[in-house]
């Protein structure tokens, strides 16, 4: 183990246990304003968790989206309701249950998921024959971009078609009719 | 209004380089982290900070609610349209080898415009989305 190794160990271990209190502290705080800006935190904690895991493309979208644009989006939100959470209607019992019940699929799940950067796990199948084809196919030495704009285009037309849906959406359920605003 | 002249100045300072990182984004994606979906969440934030520090009004003096609403279908037309060109040019939907005289340049002009589409329809959803919030909450 090098000492880029124990770098990268020292790393996770104390993003890994500020996102733990992070969280936390969303369930526990019931100021809503706060719990806004602690999930603000919390993307931006997981955007450097991916940075340390070299995954640049992803941390700057979870850094851009998550705890930029995201947190604006709940503080608006906010803007049309209360600032303090209700208090909780049920009884302890019944979210205990639920969420043990989650927890424990969840880490019944990840008991199953091949073991963390094992270079045999089938997610690195494709890879090396991509990262051979990117440059002379398609001239991008990013092979993140190739892949996602080129090879798998498809689904990326997908996704723009899935913002695009949410924007359409949002815009239906909160935009105020012409006629309203012409009168103002 | 008279008491945030540091956020206001700060602002001004911030939002070129905003926009020139959303640039950088965009078109270095090919060499770097990044591409349309990265920048337009950048060029979104950038509309998005102009309009929470001078007001919404202002904002969408410069970056119209019509513009944004246009802008949020006419990205996933052109990303579409670029996989219609790939049919019409013989090809496949979205197969961008016959776009130009060889296939590498074909693909790069390919991705070039797909990313164009992203981020036309990116920046716009979110900026839509921030207007049709901030604009209800100032409804009677």
């Amino acid at each position: 183990m090098g000492g880029g190794a124990i770098l990268v160990s020292v790393a996770n271990f104390v993003l890994l246990t500020l996102l733990a209190v992070v969280s936390m502290a969303v369930v526990r705080v019931r100021n809503l304003f706060a719990i806004a800006v602690l999930t603000g935190i919390y993307s931006f904690l997981m955007a450097t968790v991916l940075l340390v895991l070299d995954a640049p493309d992803v941390a700057l979208t979870e850094a851009a989206v998550g705890a930029g644009i995201g947190m604006v989006l709940m503080v608006g939100a906010l803007y049309l309701t209360r600032t303090d959470e209700a208090p909780p209607v049920h009884g302890v019992l019944l979210p205990l249950v639920v969420a043990g019940g989650t927890a424990a699929v969840l880490v019944f799940g990840a008991s199953q998921t091949p073991p963390f950067g094992d270079p045999g796990n089938p997610v690195h199948a494709a890879g090396p024959d991509y990262l051979a084809r990117s440059v002379p196919e398609t001239g991008i030495p990013n092979v993140v971009s190739s892949v996602l704009a080129s090879y798998r285009g498809f689904d990326t037309l997908g996704e723009t078609v899935v913002i695009f849906t949410a924007g359409i959406a949002v815009l239906m359920l909160l935009k105020r009719s012409p006629r309203r605003r012409g009168k103002e | 209004m008279r008491l945030d002249l540091i956020l206001r100045v700060a602002t001004k300072l911030i939002l070129p380089f905003m926009l020139m990182f959303a640039l950088y984004v965009q078109f270095h994606g090919d060499y770097g982290a990044g591409g349309g979906f990265q920048a337009g969440a950048i060029a979104g934030a950038a509309v998005i900070l102009y309009a929470l520090v001078f007001g919404l009004a202002p904002a969408q003096r410069i970056v119209p609610a019509v513009l944004v609403e246009t802008m949020v279908p006419l990205g996933v037309l052109v990303y579409a349209g670029v996989g219609v060109a790939g049919w019409l040019t013989g090809g496949n939907f979205l197969e961008y080898n016959r776009l130009a005289h060889d296939p590498v340049h074909g693909q790069e002009w390919g991705v070039f415009l797909v990313e164009i589409g992203v981020f036309v329809t990116v920046s716009a959803t979110m900026v839509a989305i921030f207007y049709a919030f901030a604009g209800r909450g100032r409804a009677p």
